[in-house]
């Protein structure tokens, strides 16, 4: 008997764990009634544990896909074929760091930079989300940012700084200094003409280099490529020490910030082109947001009518179980977090299905046991037991389906397209919550609580 | 006890006749196929003006859907410089962008191997499981036959919806595959199982009576699974978003096709196997 109540005091605990982790992120309670006043804000508590030097902190938001919160998915392909295979890795996973460290301009907690390798292609994929202006998203991630300043033989006429005719027109010298001498570039204002400009500081081999470059070529130009493109070509008036040099050419303020940005990440270690975008704008993941919410508690009620309809007290246990289970999904989303896509609450609504299931095998083996003459509660003991068998049997090969569809292991033959992984995740996740509040709660409830009147 | 299995004739009439349709709907329309495996662009905005900004640029519009207030505008695969170009001329005739996708064609073609591969490695691995929880390869066989049967039928239902209402298949259509494979197998290993414990029971017994036994015994069961089942999926066609209406279109047709094939395929299937070993 103690291991009963024991039973329902950890299902109680485990619900009331689960439905504070599952309380909306921040939600305004507020109403006056009963001659009280309350005005509260109430939302999942965060962790902080500070023990000497280790220190815990964790927050429970609910991480939303996407398609429902709106933003960006591009994915870009890399060059690699430029590349020594030797170096390809390294030059994939560099390209990955510095396209991370030009999403943090953007200021988005949750940007995501992965790369992806499938048979004979390498690719990068960004996901930013709540980002609404994509082609500046784009123009941002994509330029390599290669910046070159390169020298033209003596006696050369002095050229407008336009494109040249070939690559790199009279500059035929390149100066050794490039985009890895830079210690850091910012937007600065041009004292004379008030244009913006990026005002660049070089590190100490920079500083030396570019002092003899410019000793080298006094009244003459020297040109400053960014992606073998010519932005300016200033002439020299005097040598320049101390290593700081700024690069104007017509620059907006705007085009003067995403300059800083890339020079700052660093220059692409690889050329890459942006093969798939996806862009959903905020409203339509709005209305997607409140349509499930609506669709899913208008389904989970004809589920409740249709359980205690058909199996009456028993029905209202696998309801409450089924509460119960709907909170653990949710709190177990929210800590892990799964981000919840469209196709991820498809997923979980699948599993609702699956976990109505387990009880409805246990409540007809029980209606059968019963009918063979068993007294109820041997009748219940003897249902729950014979029913594990099909319910396990069948959950693992849901199971098996998902693992195929996660892939989690990143095999290459198989997708990693993240619909259908967000799909099997949730789909995983109800299945393994299902098993244990569609047996083990409902079957401690139904101890504690149900009694037959036969 | 009723005699399901008095009626199997009619089971696999109706069951070859469905797939023979199906496979006739594939080879003759073939599934229309979305543009995360074709390749192309996909943009929805609120205004139809939006339709003459692709048609002064000369890209080719494949499809245009009107729904409701938006317009979903399908066309081929545009590279960034076009994109940039048409998002900006499309925002100047005041129309709001909810939803701008380009695939590459390449990608396209790399999802459908790959998810081609996802379903084999899948089948394989229902095949081999229950061919050792059931420690017979006959129970195996006869899932996969049921399970090929949902997914054969069911592609046959897009191909027929592609031809007649223009639905595409996209990457959720796969997902929806594969799903309704788990399922069908789901609901398949519930009545084996049953078969199995009713042979240990009752060892006598001539299979087919206690196939009969097992059907009887499951079908509450079965049935009441997939309405509970179909109530989630029936709330989200009505009430959840057009995104993704068909993709749950595809789930609900796959539940019932699931909750048909485990009595009236894969049992009288299962059946004709264990009685040729017997003979």
């Amino acid at each position: 008997m103690q291991r009963r109540s024991f039973s329902i005091w950890l299902i109680f605990i485990i619900t009331l764990l689960s439905l504070a982790i599952a309380l909306p992120d921040r939600y305004n309670l507020k109403f006056s009634r009963w001659g009280l006043d309350i005005d509260q804000v109430i939302g999942s508590p965060e962790i902080n544990i500070n023990l000497g030097k280790v220190s815990i902190h964790k927050d429970f938001r609910t991480s939303l896909g996407l398609d429902l919160a709106g933003g960006s998915h591009l994915v870009f392909e890399a060059a690699l074929d430029e590349i020594d295979a030797k170096d390809r890795e390294r030059a994939l996973e560099g390209a990955r760091n510095i396209i991370e460290r030009r999403v943090n301009y953007f200021g988005i907690s949750e940007a995501q930079v992965q790369t992806s390798k499938s048979q004979d292609s390498s690719r990068i994929i960004v996901e930013l989300p709540g980002v609404e202006d994509v082609d500046n998203a784009v123009a941002l991630i994509g330029k390599t940012a290669q910046l070159k300043f390169r020298e033209a033989p003596e006696g050369t006429p002095e050229a407008e700084a336009t494109l040249p005719a070939s690559l790199y027109g009279p500059y035929t010298i390149d100066s050794g200094i490039s985009g890895i001498n830079l210690d850091r570039a910012e937007v600065q204002f041009d004292q004379q003409s008030g244009e913006p400009v990026v005002g660049i500081t070089f590190d100490e081999e920079g500083a030396d280099l570019f002092a003899k470059a410019t000793k080298r070529n006094i009244n003459r130009q020297l040109a400053i490529f960014l992606d073998d493109q010519i932005v300016s070509a200033p002439v020299v008036n005097e040598a320049i020490a101390g290593g700081k040099a700024q690069i104007s050419g017509g620059f907006s303020v705007d085009a003067a910030k995403q300059l800083t940005t890339q020079l700052n990440a660093g220059a692409l270690p690889v050329g890459i082109k942006l093969i798939q975008q996806r862009n959903i704008g905020p409203t339509l993941g709005q209305v997607a947001i409140d349509r499930s919410i609506l669709a899913g508690a208008v389904g989970l009620l004809m589920v409740a009518f249709f359980m205690i309809g058909f199996y009456g007290q028993m029905g209202m246990i696998a309801v409450v179980a089924l509460v119960i289970y709907g909170l653990i999904s949710f709190a177990v989303f929210k800590a892990i977090p799964v981000t919840l896509t469209l196709s991820g609450i498809a997923g979980f609504m699948l599993s609702i299905g699956m976990a109505v299931d387990a009880n409805i095998l246990i409540f007809e083996r029980m209606r059968e046991e019963m009918r063979s003459g068993l007294p109820w509660q041997q009748a219940m003991e003897v249902g729950f037991g014979r029913a594990w068998d099909s319910i396990r049997d069948a959950n693992v090969a849901t199971l098996l389906t998902t693992f195929v569809l996660f892939n989690p292991l990143d095999w290459q033959f198989l997708p990693r397209f993240g619909l259908i992984r967000g799909f099997a995740l949730t789909l995983a996740i109800g299945v393994i919550i299902g098993l244990f509040t569609g047996v083990f709660v409902t079957r401690s409830l139904m101890r504690a609580f149900y009694r037959s009147k036969k | 006890m009723i005699n399901w299995l008095k009626y199997k004739r009619i089971y696999f009439v109706v069951s070859g006749t469905l797939a023979v349709l199906s496979i006739f709907a594939l080879v003759v329309w073939g599934l229309k196929p979305g543009i995360d495996f074709t390749g192309g662009t996909l943009v929805e905005v609120d205004s139809k003006e939006a339709i003459a900004v692709f048609e002064e640029n000369n890209i080719n519009i494949q499809a245009v859907q009107e729904t409701g207030e938006r317009v979903l505008i399908k066309t081929d695969f545009i590279d960034q410089e076009q994109a940039q170009l048409v998002r900006s001329q499309i925002a100047s005739v005041a129309a709001t962008i909810e939803r701008f996708e380009t695939v590459g064609p390449t990608l396209g073609k790399e999802l459908l191997n790959k998810t081609l591969t996802a379903a084999i490695i899948a089948v394989l691995g229902i095949l081999l499981y229950i061919a050792w929880a059931f420690k017979n390869l006959r129970y195996g066989l006869a899932a996969v036959v049921a399970l090929l049967h949902d997914t054969l039928i069911l592609a046959g239902i897009f191909a027929v919806l592609g031809k007649y209402m223009a639905v595409e298949v996209d990457a959720l259509f796969v997902t929806a595959l594969l799903t309704t494979m788990s399922f069908s197998v789901h609901d398949t290993v519930v009545v084996f199982n049953r078969i199995r414990e009713n042979k240990e029971d009752q060892r006598s017994m001539d299979v087919t009576d206690i196939a009969n036994n097992a059907l009887t015994e499951t079908m509450v069961r079965s049935i009441n699974n997939s309405l509970t089942i179909m109530f989630m999926l029936l709330a989200m066609i009505l009430l959840g978003g057009e995104t993704i209406r068909w993709f749950m279109v595809a789930l609900l047709a796959g539940t019932i096709l699931g909750t048909y094939s485990s009595p009236f395929m894969a049992v009288p299937v299962l059946i004709q196997l264990l009685k040729r070993k017997q003979a």
